[in-house]
């Protein structure tokens, strides 16, 4: 039985197994929401879901209900406590695979097959009282249940248990001699540290100035170790035979539709731990709704994730944006005041298509949105040394690139492409690439100071972003649909950095 | 004891946290090309590298000091990398016996003993190379040094250490002890015992190997070391060690010591090592190189002939094409022309050339004079903050703000490209007043710039005495990477590239 609670079918699964990391991440700061959400998960390895997006609606939607389930504080606990002992027990299989030591090896193995009966008993237990209501977790929890009762499983619970107490009973005696180890039934020899401390205590004095040797644990037994438990392994000679049988019997308990399950959860539970303290900031999350191929598309009240989370870090105010497409606009223009708002709102758009493409909930009160194929950028990129060639010639190979891999359900990012260069030149170049987009049918974001492609055709509507009219180099970071106003405010930045002649002149000193 | 190979009257400070500027100098100039090559693999030499180079020296005798020393260097590279390498092996030396022992007393006494042996070795040959070469060296940094090597390790006192090289041995009683099977069958509650009781007298023995004659199960069982098993004693020894501490500790200051003045030492001569390094790669592919005339401090003098930018050459196989600069008093040079055309290597060629001169380094160039600037910094354009803190005429503003903060007369100020985030008329506005600004307050500027709207007024009326440099392209379009005195030109050929890369027809 096919347990996924990530893909509802099994190609859209293979599909998902290409995982190149997707060249927009930089620029639209998804690299840093994933390496955030999935931060102390590493070992799940789930970066590679957060870069594909899915390829059909019914498997977004199959990613949404179960997202519906994950957010039942019930069902959010049990899982994410019984992740939280699954950890523990994948984090002593690898340590006990370090080991040589069979004995120890043994111990360890016989404790964490302890840790995973608990763990698999308590979640079935959890899920079976709980309501589900996503096809995804109604037939893994089926597949547990079918698991727990069963006869390998109730046996594997029951000779843990009592292997585990035998163990813990057990006492020994050791005497070092030279080169010479006795090892022996304790025979109930009081404590001589105990009898030397009582004997020179008298003599104690204040705090001496001496260097502290520290005797670290090792987790590894050396060859010394070893030759004392196995000889406390003869004195005990039915105990141990017990122990060996034991993990001959139970060498891979780990049930793989336990195992697949456990690193899956992580999505739903990382995500959902990601979005929880936006909240704090009156954000809202919510299920776009996804169509194939929408003419017209809207996300409401929407923002920019990793701006929100650094603004909850430093105790900001979030803003939030709009942004709506109707029939046949398929570029939108955002232009006006420097520090406006513009990159995060184009950033913005490129997220929270991404994220609907992955079936995740996404930043805003209410949307509707395209499933696109991929997002591309072209954000300015540094110049390197290495690569000999100027930036426009770069900039222009780049873009040739993205194009060249664009279809009709591609989302192209644009941020201030070839401004390195003349006002005419970036006039020309971004007309000439647009009037490219517009032929390919592609969703675009375009960024730019050229006011004047607002207005470029039908398929294009301008965004601008406002300041204050009050206080023109205040900025409000609102981005709003209406039409190029022409307006930047440089100098007025430049004054609040005290860079105009006047204030550069007091500041250096002579 | 002393080695002032950096400094007539201080130690190279290795720890000194880096001047506000520095990181962004590393990157604007492509350093860590230059620290690269000068660490030639060794990740020690590219770190001292990385820390001495961007501390420039203000003062012109400063410098003379430190290029007399290198001049000593590259007159004898052999005698120098040897007293390097002596440096070196001592550390590594110390380095690889056997730290691994360091948790235990009775380790870290054994260790202290074997390094003591050989630091004694390496003083004993250092002092050797000092009475051996002081001939050939004729810098005051190495005289006084080498002067000091035979005064301090005479060898009476190298006799005295040796007498320190013996000592401690230990008994080792039999110990008792119990314990329970803790983590993974780890012992674990160690308590000692005394062995009082009855099992373990001659009596008690003597009964057990009776029992066990008579075909009884055995109750104890025995393990031995072999006499070659170091681990395993170290093992026991772990349970037997708490006694010797003190002592040990006391030896382990003293080693200490000698181990910093070797690392001093190597210090000291990292970096002209460094330099020893880069030269014979420009040496190699034939790039010109000289030491450079540094004049009195902030004259707005530049003479360069012949000049290369250093972290491309580096980067090159070919010799890299030399650029000439010849400015008397003129503060303001601006550079405009075509795209890809050479101006940030000839502008990043200007500023290493400064930086390497006031390290105490040479140039590539032919000629290089200058005058020693109070400090250098850049401004270039960069990439969006992945912050997202500000826009990008903010960053940048913000990023000038810093720069203004830390500027006095005297500093050298490269700009590439400053201001253009926003549209070429207010851009141009921005930068012509902070320019102006600048060079009223004595700061020499270097500005490589598009905007046409800028370059074309200063050309027109120029603040101050000023130089106008234009990347050279021919009627056909191609580049020589030159770049020579010329007015502003209006437009950057912008559609020659977008044809080139999509190929599209001309016109």
């Amino acid at each position: 039985m096919r347990c996924s609670i990530l893909f509802d079918t099994p190609d859209e699964q293979l599909l998902a197994e290409r995982r190149e990391f997707p060249e927009c991440f930089r620029d639209l700061n998804l690299d840093q929401i994933t390496e955030a959400v999935t931060e102390g998960r590493e070992a799940y390895d789930l970066l590679p879901i957060f870069y594909l997006p899915l390829s059909r609606v019914e498997a977004v939607h199959y990613r949404h209900q179960v997202f519906r389930d994950f957010s039942k504080p019930d069902v959010f606990a049990c899982v994410a406590s019984f992740s939280e002992r699954m950890r523990g027990v994948r984090a002593a299989l690898v340590e006990t695979s370090k080991l040589y030591c069979n004995l120890q090896k043994q111990r360890e193995h016989l404790d964490t097959v302890g840790g995973y009966c608990e763990a698999v008993n308590s979640l079935t237990r959890a899920l079976t009282l709980s309501d589900l209501g996503s096809s995804g977790l109604i037939r893994l929890r089926q597949c547990l249940s079918e698991y727990t009762v069963s006869a390998a499983f109730g046996s594997l619970a029951a000779e843990t248990e009592s292997l585990q107490a035998d163990l813990s009973a057990i006492a020994y005696a050791v005497r070092i001699d030279g080169k010479r180890i006795e090892v022996s039934r304790y025979g109930g020899e009081p404590d001589y540290a105990a009898q030397v401390l009582e004997t020179f205590a008298k003599f104690r004095q204040g705090a001496v100035e001496a260097r502290e040797f520290t005797f670290r644990s090792r987790s590894v037994m050396n060859h010394i170790e070893e030759a004392v438990v196995e000889r406390v392994a003869r004195l005990f000679p039915e105990t141990f035979s017990t122990l060996a049988r034991y993990c001959d019997e139970h060498r891979d308990f780990l049930d793989p539709v336990v195992a697949e399950f456990e690193r899956e959860a992580q999505f739903y539970l990382a995500w959902l731990e990601y979005l929880r303290p936006l909240e704090k900031l009156g954000l809202s999350v919510c299920y776009p709704e996804i169509s194939q191929d929408a003419r017209s598309s809207h996300c409401f009240d929407t923002f920019d994730l990793a701006l929100a989370h650094r603004l909850l870090a430093e105790k900001g105010t979030a803003v939030v944006n709009d942004f709506e497409l109707h029939a046949p606009e398929r570029i939108i223009v955002v232009s006006g005041a420097n520090q406006g708002g513009k990159s995060t709102f184009a950033r913005l758009i490129g997220q929270v298509h991404h994220l609907a493409g992955i079936g995740c909930l996404v930043p805003g009160r209410e949307a509707t949105l395209p499933l696109v194929d991929r997002v591309l950028t072209h954000f300015e990129r540094e110049e390197r040394v290495e690569t000999l060639s100027g930036k426009l010639e770069e900039s222009l190979e780049r873009m040739r690139m993205l194009l060249a891999r664009a279809t009709r359900s591609t989302l192209l990012i644009m941020n201030e492409s070839f401004d390195a260069t003349t006002v005419s030149d970036a006039a020309f170049l971004n007309r000439e690439i647009l009037r490219r987009v517009m032929e390919r049918d592609m969703l675009c974001v375009c960024v730019t100071f050229l006011d004047e492609l607002a207005s470029l055709s039908d398929r294009t509507v301008s965004y601008v972003a406002t300041v204050d009219p009050e206080d023109p180099a205040t900025r409000t970071f609102r981005v709003v649909r209406k039409p190029a106003e022409g307006l930047a405010y440089a100098m007025a930045i430049a004054e609040r950095y005290g860079l105009t002649y006047e204030r550069v002149k007091e500041r250096v000193s002579r | 004891m002393k080695a002032h190979l950096m400094y007539r009257d201080r130690d190279v400070d290795l720890q000194a946290k880096p001047a506000p500027g520095i990181p962004d100098l590393v990157q604007d100039l492509s350093l860590e090309t230059v620290f690269d090559a000068m660490g030639a693999g060794d990740p020690y030499l590219r770190d001292v590298a990385q820390r001495v180079v961007p501390v420039g020296l203000q003062d012109p005798a400063a410098i003379r000091y430190r290029q007399e020393i290198l001049a000593d260097c590259i007159a004898q590279p052999q005698i120098v990398r040897r007293i390097y390498a002596l440096a070196v092996s001592a550390i590594e030396g110390e380095r690889h016996v056997w730290g691994f022992t360091l948790r235990y007393p009775e380790g870290v006494l054994h260790r202290s003993v074997e390094v003591l042996g050989i630091f004694r070795d390496h003083l004993r040959d250092l002092r050797g190379i000092a009475d051996e070469h002081t001939e050939g060296f004729h810098s005051e940094g190495f005289r006084v040094l080498f002067a000091m090597l035979g005064r301090e390790l005479e060898d009476a006192y190298l006799a005295s250490i040796a007498e320190h090289l013996r000592r401690l041995q230990f008994r080792k009683s039999g110990l008792l002890m119990s314990a329970r099977l803790g983590h993974g069958n780890k012992g674990t509650q160690y308590r000692i015992h005394m062995p009082f009781h009855v099992r373990w007298s001659l009596r008690g023995r003597l009964e057990g190997w009776a029992h066990k004659l008579m075909g009884g199960e055995a109750s104890t069982f025995v393990y031995e070391l072999d006499d070659r098993d170091e681990a395993g004693f170290q093992a026991l020894q772990e349970l037997r060690d708490r006694g010797i501490a003190p002592v040990a500790s006391a030896l382990a200051a003293s080693t200490a010591h000698i181990l910093d003045f070797f690392k001093m030492l190597r210090a000291e001569l990292a970096f002209h090592i460094g330099c020893l390094n880069l030269r014979e790669r420009l040496i190699a592919k034939g790039d010109p190189v000289c030491f450079p005339d540094p004049t009195s401090t902030g004259e707005c003098l530049i003479n360069a002939r012949g000049l290369c930018d250093l972290s491309l050459t580096l980067n090159m196989q070919e010799r890299a094409i030399g650029n000439e600069l010849s400015a008397e008093r003129e503060c303001l040079v601006i550079i405009t022309g075509a795209n890809r055309g050479g101006k940030t290597t000839f502008l990043r060629s200007v500023g290493l050339a400064q930086l390497l001169m006031q390290c105490g380094a040479f140039v590539p160039a032919e000629r290089y004079q200058a005058g020693v600037c109070s400090a250098l910094f850049t401004h270039f354009r960069r990439e969006e903050d992945a912050a997202m803190r500000s826009g990008k005429l903010d960053e940048e503003l913000s990023r000038m703000s810093t720069i203004v903060d830390s500027l006095r007369e005297g500093a050298m100020v490269l700009l590439n490209e400053s201001f253009a985030s926003t549209n070429e008329r207010e851009g141009s506005e921005i930068a012509r007043q902070i320019v102006r600004a600048l060079l009223e307050r004595g700061v020499k500027v270097l500005y490589v710039t598009h905007l046409y709207d800028l370059a074309a007024g200063f050309y027109r009326a120029p603040p101050g005495p000023a130089v106008f440099l234009r990347a050279e392209r021919l009627a056909d379009g191609q580049r020589t990477f030159k770049v020579l005195e010329g007015e502003p030109l209006s437009t950057s050929y912008g559609a020659d590239v977008y044809r080139r890369v999509f190929k599209a027809p001309a016109g």
